[in-house]
Order: C-alpha cells, then structure tokens, then sequence
C-alpha cells in the first residue's frame, strides 16, 4: 500500500499562548485507496488538522511537527509552493455548498479555474474537460454554464466534488461534506466519493461527527477528544471494540435505529477524574 | 373552557398553506407553492409526535402554523376542541402560553443583548404572571430543572456552549407551564454527545410537566428514541403516518421506505 500522507508529533497552539495546544503531538498515515474517518466532538481539533493538510490554518496559529505529504513535509513549504500542491494534488470539498460556491460565476467556469490555474487547460479542451468532469459527478454537462442558484443543495454539493477531484488528486480532504445535506442526498454524494475514491486510488480524509457515515464509508477510524488522538484503528475495531473509554462514552451517545439502545451522555466529570485526556 | 371529547389536544385539519414565488424571465411570472396541502395531524396529550421530512417538506410551515405564527390559507388547528383561528388577539395570546416552541438554532434564537433571566423571564412577564420577586424565582428553578445554576440569570447568551444555549431554548418554553411543545429540530445543530443530553432532559421534562411535544426533526434515528407516533412528509403532502415501530417495521410508502434505507450507518 503507498502511503500519501504521515502526519507526526504534530503540534497546534495559537501564537499568543503557545503553551496551550490545541492539537497534542498528533500522528497518523493515509494510504492510497483508503478511507480514514476523524471523528469527535467541536472543539476536538478534527478540523484544526485538516486544514494543517491543507495548508489553510489560521495566521494566529501555529502548527508545528511533520506533515509529509508524497515525501515532502508540508510544513517547510512557502505559500507559494503551497498553492502549486492545494486543489491540485490534494482536493478539498467543504460542509456548507451554498456558501462555498461564488453565486456570480457559473459552475463550469468555477470548475475550470482549477484546470486553468493547475493544469494550464484553455478553450475547447477546458470545456470538455469541465463537461466530463460533471458527468462523472452525475450532473449532465449542460449544467456548465447554470449559476450555483439554479442548483440543489446535493447538485452544488457535487460541483464542490467536481472540482475537488479535476487535478485528480492524490489526497482528497473532506470536511462534514455531507452534513448540511438531506439524507437521502448524503447517501448518494457518499456513495459517490466511495466510487471516485476507488476509481483514482485517492487517500481519502473525512471528518464528520456522524458514526452513521462513518460506519457506511471508512476504512479506519480516529477518535479525537481535546486535540488529541485518544483511540485509532480500523472501522471494524474501533466501532465494534472500542477500547478506550471516550470512544466508548461517545458511542452511547448515539442513537440507533432500531431504538433499542438507552442513550448516555457522556460523564465528562469522570473522564476527568480519570485523566483520560487533556 | 371547553373540554375535549377524545385525549387529542392539539388537532390540525385540512391545513394548506400557499407561497407565491415570483418566477420566469425579471421575475414578472408567479408559481404558487404549495407549502402544506391538506395536512391533519392529531397530538395524543402527554405523548410526541415527530414529524419528518427533508428540506422542502413543509415540516417546518407546519410546525409555525400550528402555533398561528403563519397565517395560512384554509383549515384549521384545535387545541383541546377549540379553534384557535376563530379566536380574538387577548385569547389567541391567552392560549399561547399553553403552546410554546423551542427553536433549532441555539446561536440564533436568544437576544444577545438580553440577560438569561429576561430571556427566560419574558414570557411570565408578558403573560403578566406574579411580581419580579416571584418572577425571578420561577426563573431560576426553571433554570436548575434544566441543569442550569440559578445565578446564570444575569449572564448573557454568549457565555454558554450550544448545549447550555439549547437549555436556556427550554427553559424559555418551559417556564410558562405549557401543555404543547412545538420542537423544530432541537438537536440538528448540536454534537451527538450534546444531542443525548438534550433528547434525555426534553424526555424527562415531558414526564415531570405532563408535556405534549411536536417535534420537527429530518433524523430518522433520532426519532426513534423520542416519538411515540410519526408523520412523514414530502413537498407538502402527509405520505404516510402512525405509531413509530409499525412505520418502521414496515413502512407501506416507497417514499417511506427510501428515508429509512437512506439513513447512515445500517448494515
């Protein structure tokens, strides 16, 4: 298996307060074709770490530690360099389509901005490029030049899709992509990224705070509490034998659908009281 | 007062509810929408009915014309028998304080400028209910009832953590003493960790205050921990609806049955 991505001793704190972190000597690896899900509660620095990946932490932060992505740590990158690998060798698709898309252009000129600033694509060869890329994410290529307002929330979700995939990315970052999307539209932008995910071979990093999802796409599981991994494995281990007693705490907190399970909030005051993390 | 010949406090008949939308070329044309057509419902007292749907459904239209904060177009919504349509303002408000709602989003629904005590208080102040001493001590125990410190009361929205902010959402609600609580999806936007807590005190409250809840949600598993009956919703239209464990076990509309299959994490 190849591996795209090995994150280690990673470190985030804001600059004011460098003593507190907020992720704690984080450290994990995606390989190619595979699927890891981070899951925790806000706050958990799930997304803190994404956007370390991605290059995108806020300037008052500061991350330090290993990320290499392909062999090259990220960190040491200028934004320059940064921008050659962002959208083209690892895409990103966003929670909120409505707010990700700029209501002024069409989608098939947001699509091809990609292609034009990564891959140097222009006239008919853009345009035809831009149509295959939205038929493959389901959307006829017609649409290109529709506004993201002519668009529902599941068909602009795959425009992000679209664009997130037209480099044909190594790594592909998710963050809640299907959170703000009705269930039987998640069920379909799911199935979706686990077909192009195998299709491309991508790794693929997906945060959500749904063990439904997670469940339904993942191969391994990261359980983080208060910036720190406290449990990581496959999906099988870490849901069906959770071991640590967050990951176990967090479990009784959702609900089934069968309804049989008595729901738990979790007992922060003991997890404290047990130093468990943090 | 009238008394109601069945356990039914809370009855919708034959609601419809239009939008106009301005349609076609400068928006010079105009599409009716039909928002709720022909929706009835009916809310055992003491018991919660979910009403599910996605986005577009007409759950939420339902959910404020229930509590005759939209006007709509023809039917009608009786609580205990009585028509509230046909009521004057001074009545209509009186039965008010026996219907009462609790919001989806925590960040959005509490006046950042307001103290948590008037912010919980204002309904007992508008209803006119005892002086600011007693005022103040129902507040605060209602505050203690949803785990909240009595002095909280002098702190503002922006101090508490979603959670705490869906609390204070309740405690708001719940300090009139309603008979109904209309809930339009109280639990979206909080963590699942969170979510529990909530779905655990709106359940126990229901059992200490004799509650009647509507609760609004797109969760399917969520309501399988709250609801003791369902209805399902699509573009306005009642598909199908009864006792939650039936319509699971074997939901006779296909549309039905897409909603459940949908739903994450079933193998």
């Amino acid at each position: 298996m190849t591996e795209i991505l090995n994150i280690a001793h990673l470190n985030i704190a804001l600059k004011k307060e460098p003593t507190r972190l907020l992720v704690k000597d984080v450290a994990f690896q995606l390989s190619a074709g595979k699927t890891t899900c981070i899951v925790g509660e806000s706050g958990s620095g799930k997304s803190l770490t994404a956007l370390t990946v991605m290059g995108l932490l806020s300037q008052q932060l500061l991350a330090t530690g290993q990320v290499l992505f392909n062999g090259v740590d990220l960190t040491t990158l200028n934004n320059k360099e940064m921008q050659s690998i962002r959208g083209a060798q690892i895409g990103m698709i966003f929670q909120e389509p409505m707010t990700s898309l700029n209501p002024v252009l069409t989608v098939g000129y947001q699509i091809g901005e990609v292609l034009s600033a990564h891959k140097g694509l222009k006239g008919e060869a853009l345009a035809l490029k831009v149509g295959q890329l939205l038929t493959q994410v389901g959307i006829s290529a017609d649409r290109a030049n529709s506004y993201p307002d002519e668009l529902s929330g599941g068909q602009r979700q795959r425009v992000m899709v679209a664009m997130s995939i037209a480099c044909e990315p190594a790594l592909l970052i998710a963050d809640e992509p299907t959170t703000a999307l009705d269930v039987t539209v998640q069920a379909q932008i799911l199935t979706l990224l686990d077909e192009l995910k195998n299709r491309m071979q991508m790794a693929m990093l997906f945060i959500t705070h749904d063990f439904g999802v997670v469940s339904d796409i993942a191969d391994d599981v990261i359980v983080m509490f208060r910036g720190e991994i406290v449990e990581a494995g496959s999906k099988e281990q870490v849901l069906g034998n959770p071991q640590h007693p967050y990951t176990k705490a967090l479990l009784d907190c959702v609900p089934d659908v069968a309804g049989k399970k008595t729901l738990k909030p979790i007992d922060y005051a003991w997890l404290n009281q047990n130093k468990v993390a943090g | 007062m009238m008394i109601a010949s069945n356990n039914m406090i809370l009855e919708a008949k034959h609601l419809v509810k239009e939008y106009k939308q301005r349609s076609g070329r400068f928006g010079l044309g105009e599409t009716v929408i039909k928002a709720l057509d022909d929706v009835s419902i009916s809310l055992k007292k003491g018991s919660t009915l979910a009403v599910v749907g996605e986005s577009g459904s007409g759950k939420s239209t339902l959910a404020r014309c229930l509590l005759q904060l939209h006007p709509f177009n023809s039917g009608e919504v009786l609580f205990h028998g009585q028509s509230l349509g046909k009521l004057d303002t001074a009545a209509l408000r009186h039965a008010r304080k026996n219907l009462q709602m609790v919001f989806q989003d925590p960040f959005a629904s509490l006046n950042p400028r307001m103290r948590i005590g008037d912010i919980v208080g204002e309904g007992l102040l508008v209803h006119d209910l005892g002086n600011a001493n007693e005022r103040l001590k129902k507040v605060q125990e209602m505050l203690e009832r949803v785990g909240l410190k009595p002095e909280d009361v002098s702190k503002y929205p922006h101090q508490f953590s979603g959670g705490q902010r869906q609390r204070i959402g309740i405690a708001r609600a719940l300090v009139l003493e309603p008979e109904v609580v209309v809930c339009d999806e109280p639990v979206s936007a909080l963590d699942v960790s969170v979510q529990a807590q909530i779905l655990l005190l709106l359940k126990r409250l229901q059992a200490e205050m004799q509650l009647s809840y509507v609760f609004i949600t797109h969760d399917l598993r969520v309501v399988r921990h709250i609801a003791d009956e369902i209805v399902v919703m699509n573009k306005g239209k009642i598909v199908e609806q009864g006792e939650v464990n039936t319509i699971y076990q074997s939901p006779q509309q296909s549309y039905t049955r897409d909603l459940l299959k949908a739903i994450p994490g079933q193998q």
